[in-house]
């Protein structure tokens, strides 16, 4: 696991009461309980720790969209 | 919280109305920022205002409408005062004249200012107010788009729409702590009702039970609650202003 999937994995599990090791790219947000807010609210922590802007728009719903959306971004 | 250190963007906020609301929030708040369109000597005449109040302002021309310039005019506050946490909308414009004989680029720029440009604000600012899990917007509308008014087809539909537009904002933010309320004033001593067409005025002063037009500062003091901690627990609403217009 890489360093933004496991810091996102991290985040995740932290805001949902869950298992980071059950967090995978392929895990849906829906699949955690989390609404379009509660991605965005998230995204809003990660563009902190990142120290990068993240267009939610191109977020499509998975874990691994959001981890790709952030590698593009600190690129 | 302390309110002292807040800063609130007030759109439209240099003249009439929102030169009020100005006035009124610079007592609960540190900095404010307003957005004007037109007249450069009224907004430098209400920042020297606010600043004679101690209250750290500043002025930015721009047309809501445009998204673009909207954006940028947010940033540009941030970038002067830090995060916005009370975003008043009420920027708004009147193009009136009766339905048949309205062009459409009338109705679409009424839109696109009173409606679309409360939008543009608020996606702007949307990232500050869930970020600081404290937020107020208020959004001004009109009796006008509650109950409609001859001639006003392009306006009435604008502010009605900003009913809609406030209730959602207010269910999506409610569990983040930022509350979202719309004041609706009736008639109002401003520039914009003095423009009103012969007869209007009078018409619409025979329907307000208390037979007079409203102050500017009566408004204000709504919206003022509205910003203040006390009202806390009171989102989605519709606050009328209006001497009892429309109930």
């Amino acid at each position: 696991m890489d360093d933004i999937m496991n810091k996102v994995a991290l985040a995740l599990a932290s805001r949902t009461s869950s298992d980071p090791d059950g967090i995978i790219a392929e895990t849906r947000f829906s699949e955690l309980a989390l609404d379009s807010l509660d991605v965005a609210e998230l995204v809003m922590d990660l563009e902190d720790a990142f120290s990068v802007t993240i267009d939610i728009s191109q977020i499509d719903g998975t874990v691994g969209d959001l981890v790709r959306v952030i590698r593009e971004a600190a690129e | 919280m302390n309110h002292n250190s807040k800063t609130a963007l007030i759109t439209g906020g240099t003249r009439g109305i929102g030169r009020a609301i100005a006035l009124a929030l610079a007592g609960q708040v540190e900095n404010i920022a307003l957005l004007y369109a037109g007249r450069r000597d009224a907004a430098e005449d209400t920042v020297n205002a606010l600043l004679g109040k101690g209250v750290k302002s500043l002025a930015f021309a721009c047309d809501v409408a445009d998204s673009a310039q909207a954006k940028a005019a947010c940033d540009q506050a941030r970038e002067a005062f830090g995060p916005i946490s009370i975003l008043v909308n009420s920027a708004g414009i009147t193009r009136d004249g009766l339905t048949l004989r309205m062009p459409p680029e009338d109705f679409k720029r009424v839109i696109e200012v009173n409606l679309a440009g409360a939008f543009h604000t608020i996606q702007a600012c949307y990232r500050d107010l869930m970020k600081a899990g404290w937020g107020r917007v208020v959004n001004i509308g009109s009796v006008s788009g509650l109950m409609g008014n001859p001639g006003q087809m392009n306006y009435s539909a604008a502010k009605a729409g900003l009913v809609g537009l406030t209730k959602t904002l207010a269910r999506e933010l409610a569990g983040r702590g930022v509350t979202a309320n719309l004041v609706a004033p009736g008639f109002i001593d401003t520039d914009m009702t003095r423009e009103l067409p012969d007869g209007t005025l009078a018409r619409a002063l025979a329907q307000v039970p208390m037979g007079r037009m409203g102050k500017a500062e009566e408004v204000a003091a709504a919206v003022n609650y509205l910003c203040s901690p006390g009202a806390d627990y009171v989102t989605g609403c519709v606050l009328q202003v209006d001497g009892g217009m429309y109930m």
